[in-house]
């Protein structure tokens, strides 16, 4: 069973080997896309294996749990790992596009190869010191991609995000070792029965909380995301959306793992504590994304605003919330890509990502123009995209246990989304360019622009079918929502598990 | 098999952890972005003997198996500690060594360690509009 697991991070690690031996040739552009082709398909191997056998977890080097490293995959990261996958394959595409040769021979593909595999590897591992390993191994991937094809901006934007995020990193790392002195273990599973059974449950929460910082960092959850927009406008438009897309999702999933696996015994203390900075990650991000006039630092402050309602799925810790908060992370991952997509292919036709700028794409670009609404009324919630859904449910959960002020809050908030989102509706696409100018030819070639579009209209369709036909996602976010707040089956799997 | 616990030892380690953790933070409060590093480095020595000291101070062998045993025969310090500061002291100068050639870098690109006066990314006028 054990290869099912292994393999969505195997094929990156060897596709970017491959990619980095052809980084100098037209070859290692298609072996990434292939590789990216290949870690769906086992992406999706894994998903129906998931699906047809519940809970499964295979044991590194035949050392049994909880001594040696766990791989496990239950219905949350199963759909985690294939998210990551469709992502990677889009992104993949969009580089055809997008990175110049320069960028390539440095290694491109081989770097966001890595990052690929370092995500995959933090959603299956099963073990808490892993776990530290694959950020590590995302992290690197992602500082040097950040930075690659050079610029002040880049630099600048560079130095902030690695300083702040290695800060988390050894706030994180020491609460692992902290975890580790109280109860001896280090397996996530086993952790779970050794947390309950620890004699000092107030140390038991002090270290909650430094996990709470460490993976609050990596979430950009207010007050600690402010590495988020001093970044994400700088990159690549491709990395900017793999970066957008999945890293904070990395957090939050690290959060939803540990606070309903390990960190249950103080609900009242620490989820309480959530809920509030969740509410305040949502208000904070949408005024701040208010207060922008740029494409890509209005759609980062929108991520932030839109990781507060992650973790308020969390933070409410009802079963319908958890639905809510499974269902919003996949939702937000593709929309969230898909406009930093078009971010890079507005700026391809009008010249700058800057508002004041650019203007008429909806003249000189309709396609681009009814792609841009789908994911951008989808954030906002609009019926009958997946955003509504997502937010519907998170809604409900508050209605359901009177929490009307959190209620208002989610809503207010996807209102203010639909100011940002008709304000970049109306200064990009309708109102006319300030130079008059609506296309230069030579900036946009056909092959670069054809491979920026086929993503970008592949994730919208996504948006479309999860919108019109919920049914089965809802139902499917349902099991991991349970599977999440009764671990019984994640737990016995991992720890009586024979190699 | 457990081994003589020395508190005395593991008080000690708590102590250089304080002082390490302390000095950290007072540099990496400077503005200045080298400073800043050398305030992670400290840090980062002292979570890892955080981590290190996490698995108790003991008088022990090396946690070696003698040929043809399944188990250590005498009493050994805990082994897997050392194995986590190992990986993580690995992790760590890696990515110091990234930080550092990117500060290098930054500076030689931008002229400044300031990190008050880089806002190439975030332009000032941005604040304004």
């Amino acid at each position: 069973m054990s290869w099912v697991l292994v393999m969505p991070i195997a094929v990156p690690f060897a596709t970017a080997v491959v990619a980095y031996l052809a980084r100098n040739y037209p070859a290692g552009r298609w072996i990434s896309l292939a590789g990216s082709g290949l870690s769906l398909v086992v992406s999706a191997v894994l998903m129906v294996a998931v699906l047809n056998e519940g809970v499964i977890a295979a044991q590194m080097s035949n050392w049994n749990a909880p001594f040696g490293i766990t791989l496990v995959a239950d219905y949350l990261s199963a759909v985690m790992v294939v998210i990551t996958a469709i992502t990677g394959l889009a992104t993949a595409i969009y580089a055809l596009g997008e990175i110049p040769e320069k960028t390539e021979r440095l290694g491109f593909y081989a770097l966001f190869q890595v990052l690929i595999a370092g995500v995959t590897g933090a959603f299956l591992t099963g073990d808490l010191f892993n776990l530290y390993v694959w950020f590590e191994v995302m992290l690197i991937a992602s500082f040097s991609l950040l930075v690659i094809g050079g610029g002040k901006d880049r630099l600048d934007a560079g130095i902030k995000y690695v300083a702040l995020n290695l800060v988390s990193t050894l706030i994180f790392l020491s609460g692992i070792g902290l975890l580790y002195g109280v109860t001896g273990t280090l397996n996530m599973a086993d952790l779970r029965q050794a947390v309950a059974q620890a004699e000092n449950q107030g140390l038991i929460t002090v270290i909650a909380m430094m996990f709470m910082v460490g993976f609050g960092v990596k979430a950009a959850v207010f007050p600690l995301f402010f590495w988020l927009p001093a970044s994400y406008h700088t990159p690549y438009f491709a990395i900017s959306a793999v970066f957008a897309g999945l890293l904070t999702k990395v957090g939050v999933y690290a959060l939803m793992r540990m606070f309903t696996l390990v960190f249950v015994g103080d609900v009242g203390f620490t989820h309480e504590i959530l809920l509030w900075v969740s509410v305040l990650t949502m208000f904070t991000g949408v005024i701040g994304a208010a207060a922008q006039s740029d494409f890509r630092k209005i759609l980062s402050f929108h991520i932030i605003s839109q990781i507060g309602y992650m973790t308020l799925g969390l933070a409410l810790f009802t079963p319908l919330a958890l639905v809510g908060g499974v269902f919003y992370l996949v939702h937000h991952i593709i929309v969230k890509a898909n406009l930093f997509f078009v971010a890079g292919l507005a700026q391809q036709y009008a010249g700058s990502t800057d508002l004041n700028r650019i203007g008429g794409l909806y003249k000189s670009a309709p396609l681009l123009a009814a792609l841009f609404i789908i994911p951008a009324f989808s954030l906002a919630g609009f019926p009958p995209l997946s955003g509504f859904w997502a937010k519907y449910l998170i809604v409900k959960a508050a209605l359901e246990i009177d929490a009307w002020f959190i209620a208002f809050v989610s809503l207010l908030v996807g209102l203010l989304t639909i100011f940002s989102m008709t304000k970049i509706w109306g200064m990009a696409f309708w109102k006319p360019h300030p130079d008059g100018i609506y296309q230069t030819p030579d900036r946009a070639p056909a092959r670069v622009t054809r491979a920026m579009i086929i993503p970008i209209a592949g994730l919208a369709a996504m948006t479309i079918v999860i919108g019109f036909y919920p049914e089965p996602f809802v139902q499917f976010a349902t099991t991991a929502a349970a599977q999440l707040l009764d671990p019984t089956d994640y737990v016995t799997t991992v720890l009586g598990v024979q190699p | 098999m457990l081994s003589r616990r020395r508190p005395e030892l593991e008080a000690l380690t708590a102590i250089v952890i304080g002082v390490l953790t302390a000095a950290a933070v007072y540099l990496m409060l400077a503005r200045n972005f080298m400073r800043f590093l050398f305030g992670l480095i400290l840090l980062s020595n002292a979570v890892n003997l955080t981590i290190f000291a996490s698995g108790r101070m003991t008088k022990g062998a090396p946690a070696l198996v003698p040929y043809g045993a399944d188990a250590p025969v005498s009493v050994v310090g805990n082994a897997l500690p050392q194995a986590l500061v190992l990986t993580a002291i690995v992790i760590g100068f890696g990515l110091l060594a990234f930080a550092l050639a990117l500060a290098f870098e930054g500076y030689r690109r931008m002229q400044t360690v300031d990190t008050d006066e880089m806002r190439f990314a975030e332009p000032k006028e941005d604040a304004t509009k």
